[in-house]
């Protein structure tokens, strides 16, 4: 009896990272439900492409955020193990998406062609993240420093690549990555979503990442004293964030079929470190959760949707969401948790005395 | 003028969570006169300080200066009773001229008299002699010319109390010449000045008196001609001469012409640049002893390559083996617990379990990850075996008592069965029970064939738990003791440099 009541108290501080973006989420999702409870609806229409689809504002929150949810989890490894952001991941899937157009318009659109120029695309934002990690791990420079070089030229590098303003990519192949796989109803950037997640999940499972990280953005030298090559596990996250910049980069390439190098992702960077602060992961490295950030990739796209949902001014929306943001960061900021834990503890306390003055009348 | 007493302090008390860092200890210190505050690590020295600057409030006790009570509260309490500070690290701003730093924060804030400004500063460095002109910036000045403007700044202000904190910490010989004359030229004008120093030399080089703490308890205060060398070092590690001069070890060590388990020649590294050479037997427990920052733990983690190694040859079980990096001397069977617990030891933030592993896991591979509850049956075993107190494994451990994280770091080398431990302070600031814990856990280990290389500042601990002692003195190795030698009274005239 006693060790399952243990066991339960275990699993709260292992999950208790997830309260912030859950509470912060439910809130809206609460908001919505008291505004207008058809903001849930969720219909099977059929699609200009004549495809049975899901359609709805929770479809399209969870197909907004694929991007960013993707991003999101790069962007945790590389906060935990360097104790910093990398600022440069839209100008980086900019990179990646361009090469995935160039190498695609270079023939006949194929299910091989598309394989072969995601795969182009992940080693360029491989090399370019390595870049970054190098500038990071070798050199220790501040990774918001370190990555404002490419944060300033990516956009360039990727109008270089193409050398044109959009080129576009047409095929019923690249529309299918980009809205619907015809008799799956689910958008398919949600699909590769769950599989990237599936990816994370097991690379933690069958590697040490999970734990060298934490050692690393925890106690650098300590880690290194214990044999840990932290060069190597700043790099890894580096180059495992550029990964999910070519997918996400390849993402937006096919939402759209064709790539504007200055449009594509813009500011993503700024929301990407907003996911991975909501998921409460310490901005200073360290403990992470990549499901956590996940979590808080899709409360700013819930945000952003409610507010369009509620004719919001596009020009406004910024502002209206700043506010938000700024109430959530504050509800997870360590002021508030210890008055929150203090005003537990109190409630704790006088429940104890009330009931030893009622034991004692 | 010389027996004017400018400062005193009496019976002060200061009380931290379960310890007690200093009770009823007096100070007292004379116009005129440079005097030392020595101690051991955790002795009280720089607690006293604190009290003194302000830092910390005193729980009990008085400070007189100059026939006056004072209650000092804050460092601002402190400066306006004329009592200053110069910090081993220069708290001064290297991008500033020496002028502004002299007069930063003092006085009118709004206007600045630059010209009035330079004109006194330039007036005060001529004063004391120090090479430096008042518009240069200060930070291309030397370190030892920075710690000058930091005491001019000092004097300035009308200090009548000044305490130097480690001032010569990271000066060459030349740069604390220099530095010693300005204190005696201040010892001239009548300032009281508190040195505090590990070095002994410097010490009897410009003191008047010195007084001794111990365990935040007040040994005594001793004019530095009745003090010889070796009887400062007995005092500061606690006991007196006399009645330790003959306690010779029963288990006398029997000559053991083994292959060593790891032997080192002209091992050198960053840290410590004198090569020295070392060897280790099977089942020996040796130790490195000498003052703090004599170079015992720079030595050891030149054996880890926990620093840069920069030369000597290495070999383990006879055969010659390359160590540049903490991985390759765990590949080599190595375990090393380092000095500092918090910066080098811990993962606070990691669960008791992850702690324990950590080591194992990286030599293990990056592939192989232990599965949960492997780790979970790891952990298990070692809290069980070191009686590790801690509600869970899942604990981070930072919530984890002083003494039950030392056993964690204890159970993560451990668990890696080195050939070779190298233990630095592993009884620091834990409680007594632990620490027999641990040391009858080391004769244990070596009883079963490892070799341990202990360390602690506690000279009585060291000789319980070691069979040879290695004596270092100012990055040097002075001795090595074994067998017969092995007395406290033998140790510290070893580290007194044979002075009797």
């Amino acid at each position: 009896m006693e060790k399952t009541a243990q066991k339960t108290k275990f699993s709260w501080s292992k999950y208790s990272q997830l309260l912030l973006p859950l509470l912060s989420l439910s809130l809206i999702i609460l908001f919505n439900l008291f505004r207008d409870p058809s903001f849930f609806s969720v219909a099977i229409t059929e699609n200009n492409a004549g495809n049975t689809v899901l359609t709805g504002n929770l479809i399209s929150i969870l197909n907004g955020a694929s991007e960013l949810a993707v991003l999101a989890m790069g962007m945790t490894l590389v906060t935990a193990a360097c104790g910093g952001q990398d600022i440069s991941v839209g100008a980086l899937a900019a990179i990646a998406g361009s090469m995935f157009v160039k190498i695609l318009r270079s023939g006949e659109i194929t299910l091989g062609t598309i394989a072969l120029a995601f795969v182009c695309a992940c080693a360029i934002a491989i090399v370019f993240g390595t870049f970054n990690g190098t500038l990071v791990s070798v050199f220790k420079i501040q990774p918001m420093i370190a990555t404002l070089v490419l944060y300033t030229c990516g956009r360039s590098i990727a109008y270089w690549l193409n050398g044109g303003a959009t080129p576009t990519v047409e095929s019923p192949l690249i529309n299918a990555i980009g809205s619907f796989i015809p008799g799956i109803p689910v958008p398919t950037p949600i699909l590769i979503v769950i599989i990237c997640g599936i990816i994370f999940a097991l690379i933690f499972k069958f590697t040490t990442l999970g734990l060298f990280t934490q050692t690393v953005g925890i106690n650098q030298r300590a880690a290194r004293l214990n044999g840990i090559n932290t060069t190597f596990i700043k790099l890894l996250s580096f180059m495992i964030l550029g990964v999910c910049c070519a997918v996400a980069g390849c993402i937006g390439v096919s939402r759209l079929g064709l790539i504007n190098h200055e449009t594509l992702l813009l500011d993503v960077e700024m929301d990407t470190i907003l996911a991975v602060a909501i998921g409460g992961n310490a901005l200073g490295g360290g403990k992470f959760k990549v499901s956590s950030s996940v979590l808080g990739a899709y409360t700013i796209q819930a945000l952003t949707t409610t507010l369009y949902a509620m004719k919001v001014p596009s020009t406004d929306v910024k502002a209206y969401k700043a506010i938000v943001i700024i109430l959530i960061v504050v509800i997870g900021s360590p002021v508030v948790k210890a008055f929150f834990s203090k005003l537990w503890a109190k409630l704790k306390a006088g429940k104890q005395t009330g009931k030893q003055v009622k034991e004692a009348a | 003028m010389q027996n004017e007493v400018v400062l005193s302090m009496r019976g002060i008390d200061k009380v931290f969570p379960g310890v007690k860092a200093l009770q009823n200890v007096d100070f007292t210190l004379r116009k005129g006169e440079i005097h030392a505050l020595m101690g051991e690590n955790g002795a009280g020295k720089s607690t006293l300080i604190k009290v003194l600057t302000g830092v910390y409030t005193k729980d009990a006790g008085t400070i007189t200066i100059e026939d006056t009570e004072v209650a000092i509260r804050s460092p601002q309490d402190a400066q306006k009773a004329g009592i200053s500070t110069v910090y081993q690290e220069i708290t001064l701003c290297p991008n500033l001229t020496v002028a502004e730093n002299m007069f930063i924060g003092r006085g009118n804030y709004v206007t600045v008299n630059w010209k009035d400004m330079e004109r006194k500063a330039t007036e005060i460095l001529d004063n004391l002699g120090i090479p430096a002109r008042a518009k240069q910036q200060l930070g291309s000045c030397s370190l030892a010319v920075q710690q000058m403007v930091a005491i001019a700044r000092a004097v300035d202000m009308e200090c009548k109390v000044l305490i130097l904190d480690e001032p010569t910490s990271s000066l060459d010989d030349k740069e604390v010449a220099m530095l010693f004359g300005l204190m005696r030229d201040l010892k001239q004008r009548g300032v009281g000045i508190i040195f505090v120093t590990h070095f002994l030399e410097q010490v009897y080089e410009v003191s008047d008196r010195i007084t001794v703490l111990r365990n935040g308890e007040l040994v005594g205060e001793y004019e530095i001609e009745n003090l010889p060398q070796v009887e400062l070092v007995a005092k500061m590690m606690g006991k007196e001469l006399e009645e330790l001069s003959d306690l010779v070890r029963d288990d006398s060590e029997k000559e053991d012409t083994s292959e060593p388990v790891y032997q080192a020649q002209a091992l050198s590294s960053a840290a410590c640049t004198n090569p020295f050479d070392f060897a280790i037997r099977k089942g020996e427990v040796n130790g490195f002893t000498g003052l703090l920052g004599s170079g015992r733990s720079e030595s050891v983690r030149a054996i880890f390559a926990a620093d840069r190694v920069t030369g000597g040859n290495v070999t383990v079980d006879g055969k010659n083996v390359k160590i540049q990096k903490p991985i390759q001397a765990m590949k080599q069977g190595i375990g090393y617990l380092p000095e500092d617990r918090k910066d080098d030891g811990i993962i606070a933030d990691l669960s008791v379990r992850d702690n324990i592993i950590l080591a194992l896991q990286v030599m293990k591979g990056f592939f192989r990850p232990f599965s949960q509850a492997e780790a979970e049956a790891f952990a298990d075993e070692y809290i069980k075996a070191l009686e590790i107190k801690t509600a869970s494994s899942e604990t981070p451990i930072k919530s984890l008592s002083g003494g039950n994280q030392q056993k964690v770091i204890l159970a993560r080398w451990l668990l890696t069965h080195p050939k070779y431990l190298i233990l630095d302070e592993p009884t620091r600031g834990i409680d007594v029970g632990t620490k027999t814990e641990i040391q009858r856990l080391v004769r244990k280990l070596a009883e079963e064939g490892m070799s341990v290389t202990f360390i602690s500042s506690e000279i009585e601990e060291m000789l319980r738990t070691c069979s040879r002692l290695i004596v270092m003195r100012d990055r040097h190795i002075v001795g090595e003791l074994r067998g017969q030698e092995l007395t406290q009274s033998n140790v510290m005239r070893t580290i007194a440099g044979g002075v009797d």
